[in-house]
């Protein structure tokens, strides 16, 4: 049996009927015809070239994502990893838009990693801004196409000929063929010039817009193998890793013998593991029969740890570092205007307040995981839940020092991703241990793994200082943010390398942050904190944080100069249309959009115009993040006792000139004010001798049913600009909306993370 | 290792696994019923939500060779067709987001209905608050319950399930 059949069986074994081979003379896609695709549906990459639109056996397939059988039935691939955001649906829909089918006669099937498909990560909301015009033109040239293949049959002008949902009709004659009939003819045409091709009218579309159900949502609800900790395959193994408790340690020795002793263990072993914090870190792996018997050899696993220089870490330690360093000017200065020391001197109101925020983890509901398989010629296959499978090649082909064309990536679904899965540390744990134990291996972290050797959204410390003149105007914004950095070697142009301090993901201040740029005084500073924690991407890396300290402090000084704080922002946001970026990685800032979004929702949420009893009140905040400008507004209830019940969230959102799918959005947004709320009030993890202290869901709080507001109000602003993702730009005005109702309701400002951390009763 | 019995979506099935393997790990990677989610393996996120005689438990947390002759009713056994209101109405609502918990979420509501066929907002609140959602799609679940129950009455069968009607 060849290793592909292998492999094709080891699929077929978990979904039986679900699979077909399509396509003939050597192109073999193995796709979920029949479901909409479960697990991954393998398209070996080298035999891609051959799915052209002259497949032998008559489907019409005019470019890698689109095939049209016989009998009209639509195959259409996704590219990207679906983690939860819809794109599974929402990508697929505009390619049938443009080709004009109807959407129930579609079937989706998730691509592999495919160099034919081009860039497929799932992260920073660009999945749809990137591929939102080709993917139009996708459909309009299989389209156009058609028309061709139909005029051609009938002897007509393709000018004379229309299409309707999977038919080209004649208006002449009456004469109508569907596009099954079609596949034959217009499999034997030139593939167009996609950027000559006509697109619809937006005007006529019938289905972007529209409310959507998920493509998996069947297999979803009734338990069908579907995500990457579904995958099995014969023969595989099953696996759990363990890594230094404290971050950055490594194993020295282990009671491997009496490990390997225990039932069903087949193997036991130390993984050296790489320099690279953000890689294949260095562990302890054990291969079983099953994952219980694996953890539960587990249970008496004695390491002996080299915990090195992490075990000096506590976030107490890390606190009193941060006050003592904000005394002292910044080690880099992010951006400098004007003198903030002679406008705060000459300010009518000045306000000083520090913000703080813990490390967190991700929390997917699946945990990390990845099902691996070095083979005896050297090559790898991987199954693998992540975000950016392109990244996880790539990483194995630098951790194991092979061709990444030997790595072949099956992208599964992800159970939540939230940037967790754009790191690919789990791809390569696993394959170490399948190289070592020359079987196909599943490796499963636990939920202690998860939480704890996470690639952490990094905490934060930020000294602010603000003024206002007496016309209630801001003056000056001074700010020292106080971050965390991994010491990296970091590889130059000319083949040298050096050692630099690098912040985490989302760790690093730009100088171009609200209110940089628009405050005549400005002084940004930031002083990192060397670490070996590492860190990583989380849900609008940055943006999560950085908005909830910005316009907590922005609503401070409104307050001090008794504004109004919509009044106060819009005066702030000022006139222009387009403030430009600065530096090499600014980019412009439509202040017009954002009037408007604020302007909206100011009105929908009838700003100004409510009485609330003392324990209540409203709160607003917006921010532009990943291409998408928002504004919210929140109103709370605070209790005597200090508890906090959101009552209502209103959010204007815009995201260019069309909403691909709605239900989709509105889920988003709706799980983005959710996931707003939940880490604003419980998560945190402490970290004590260099280890994070919380170990599973009792003791990190995320936010369950009752706590959820009772209303979500969805408003999406449709203007004039390019269409762009919805994943991130509504998580981050959640928090600091809530916490300026929360002051407005008692007075109370909320300037530590969790919001467990600050006493809300009132008397 | 020992052999246990199980009676699964109403088969009897044979595992034969250590006596302390969780019902989760045994349903997942013995009888490969992946519905079945590991999400914390503390019982503290409702991912592994099974019915255990018509009663929801957590399979984490409920070792095989304590199960004796109960029986067991996965996600996958919940209707023969998949049909279950409250599987309809998870599609009709469009509810999942990345669909991981929603198996567990399913098995929880489905015993809420059936002690409360009309729930109110405060008993879903109370049944579900052991169901963690990280894409926090719970507006989209209460929405599903409450569609469920209309669904249930409107065709007068019975929103229960989990009696083993799934036996295929």
């Amino acid at each position: 049996m060849t290793q592909a059949d292998v492999s094709r069986t080891g699929l077929a074994h978990g979904r039986r009927n679900f699979l077909r081979q399509s396509a003939a003379g050597g192109a073999s896609l193995l796709l979920g015809l029949h479901t909409g695709g479960v697990i991954a549906a393998v398209t070996n990459s080298a035999d891609t070239a051959a799915v052209t639109n002259t497949a032998a056996n008559g489907d019409f397939a005019p470019n890698v994502f689109i095939r049209i059988g016989q009998d009209g039935r639509v195959t259409l691939i996704s590219k990207q990893p679906e983690i939860g955001q819809g794109i599974k649906t929402s990508l697929p829909m505009i390619i049938a838009e443009e080709l004009d089918v109807a959407w129930q006669d579609v079937r989706v099937v998730q691509g592999d990693l495919d160099p034919a498909y081009g860039s497929q990560g799932a992260g920073g909301s660009t999945s749809t801004p990137t591929n939102y015009d080709n993917f139009h033109r996708l459909g309009a040239t299989a389209r156009t196409m058609l028309v061709q293949a139909a005029a051609q049959t009938w002897g007509v002008a393709p000018a004379e000929c229309t299409t309707s949902q999977g038919s080209v009709l004649h208006g002449g004659s009456g004469r109508k063929l569907g596009y099954g009939a079609l596949a034959k003819v217009a499999a034997t045409l030139p593939v167009p010039d996609a950027k000559g091709v006509a697109l619809k009218d937006p005007a006529t579309y019938r289905l972007l817009g529209t409310r959507v159900g998920g493509v998996d949502n069947g297999l979803v609800v009734s338990g069908k193998p579907l995500f990457g900790i579904d995958v099995n395959l014969p023969g595989m193994l099953y696996a759990t890793y363990v890594k230094c408790p404290t971050l950055g340690g490594r194993p020295v020795s282990a009671n491997l013998a009496a490990i390997k002793a225990m039932p069903g263990v087949k193997d036991a072993f130390i993984v050296e593991g790489t320099a690279n914090l953000n890689g294949l870190r260095p562990g302890v792996a054990i291969v079983a029969n099953s994952t219980w018997n694996a953890l539960r050899a587990r249970k008496q696993l004695v390491v002996k740890w080299d915990e090195g220089e992490g075990a000096n870490h506590s976030w107490a330690g890390f606190t009193a570092q941060a006050q003592a360093l904000s005394k002292q000017p910044g080690v880099s200065v992010m951006r400098k205007d004007g003198d903030v020391n002679a406008a705060l001197a000459g300010a009518a109101h000045v306000v000083e307040a520090a913000y703080t925020y813990p490390f967190i983890s991700h929390a997917s509901m699946e945990p990390q995981n990845c099902t691996a398989w070095f083979k005896p010629d050297g090559s790898l296959e991987l199954w693998a839940p992540t975000q950016n499978p392109g990244a996880g090649q790539a990483l194995a082909a630098t951790t194991f020092n092979i061709p990444k064309e030997r790595i072949q990536l099956h992208i599964t679904r992800s159970g939540g991703g939230f940037g967790r899965r754009l790191s690919s540390d789990f791809i390569v744990d696993a394959a170490a241990i399948s190289q070592k134990v020359k079987a196909p291996v599943k490796l499963t972290w636990t939920r202690e793994d998860d939480l704890q050797q996470d690639h952490f959204r990094a905490g934060g410390f930020h000294f602010l200082r603000g003024g206002v003149d007496d016309a209630g105007k801001l003056v000056a914004w001074h700010n020292h943010f106080v971050t965390f950095a991994n010491r990296i070697d970091k590889k130059e142009s000319d083949g040298t390398s050096a050692s630099v301090l690098q912040p985490g993901s989302g760790a690093n201040l730009s100088g171009d942050e609200f209110p940089g740029r628009w405050a005549a005084n400005c002084l940004l500073e930031q002083t990192p904190i060397e670490c070996r924690i590492p860190m990583g991407p989380w849900r609008a890396p940055g943006s999560n944080v950085f908005a909830w300290v910005f316009h907590s402090f922005i609503d401070e000084l409104a307050h001090a100069a008794k504004r109004d704080p919509v009044a106060f922002r819009l005066e702030l946001l000022g006139d222009k249309d387009i403030v430009p970026g600065t530096g090499e990685r600014g980019q412009p800032y439509s202040v017009a959009r954002m009037r408007n979004v604020l302007k909206a929702v100011a009105e929908k949420a009838d700003w100004g115009k409510r009485t609330f009893a003392r324990g209540q009140g409203a709160g607003v905040a917006f921010h532009f993040s990943h291409r998408g400008y928002v504004a919210e507004v929140a109103e709370v209830t605070v209790s005597k006792e200090g508890k906090l019940t959101v009552d209502r969230v209103v959010v204007v959102t815009d995201i260019g000139a069309q909403i691909v799918n709605l239900s989709g959005a509105e889920n988003q947004v709706e799980g983005s004010v959710i996931d707003g709320l939940s880490t604003l009030m419980g998560p945190a993890l402490n970290i004590e001798k260099g280890r994070i202290v919380e170990s599973n869901f009792h003791e990190y709080a995320l936010l369950r049913m009752p706590d959820t507001p009772a209303k979500i109000e969805s408003h999406f602003l449709k203007t004039d600009y390019p269409v762009t993702g919805l994943g991130e730009p509504v998580f981050p005005p959640l928090a600091p909306a809530v916490c300026n109702a929360i002051f407005a309701a008692t007075g109370k400002r909320v300037r530590e993370l969790p919001l467990s951390k600050t006493d809300l009763s009132w008397s | 290792m020992s052999k246990y019995k199980l009676n699964v979506n109403g088969k009897t099935q044979v595992v034969d696994v250590e006596a302390d393997t969780p019902l989760l790990w045994a349903l997942r990677d013995t009888l490969n019923l992946v519905g079945t989610k590991y999400g914390c393996g503390i019982g503290a996120c409702g991912a592994c939500t099974v019915h255990i005689d018509g009663q929801p438990a957590r399979a984490c947390q409920m070792p095989v060779s304590s199960v004796g002759k109960h029986k067991i009713t996965t996600i996958e056994g919940l209707d023969a067709r998949a049909a279950h209101p409250l599987q309809q109405a998870w599609q009709e609502l469009d509810v999942p987001q990345c669909g991981y918990c929603q198996s567990g979420q399913i098995m929880s509501a489905c015993a809420l209905l059936k002690q409360h066929p009309r729930p109110s907002d405060v008993q879903i609140d109370e049944a579900m608050a052991g169901n963690l959602c990280r894409c926090a799609t719970y507006v989209r679940i209460r929405a599903g319950i409450h569609r469920a129950a209309e669904i249930a009455s409107a065709s007068g069968t019975s929103s229960t399930g989990s009696t083993g009607k799934g036996k295929k």
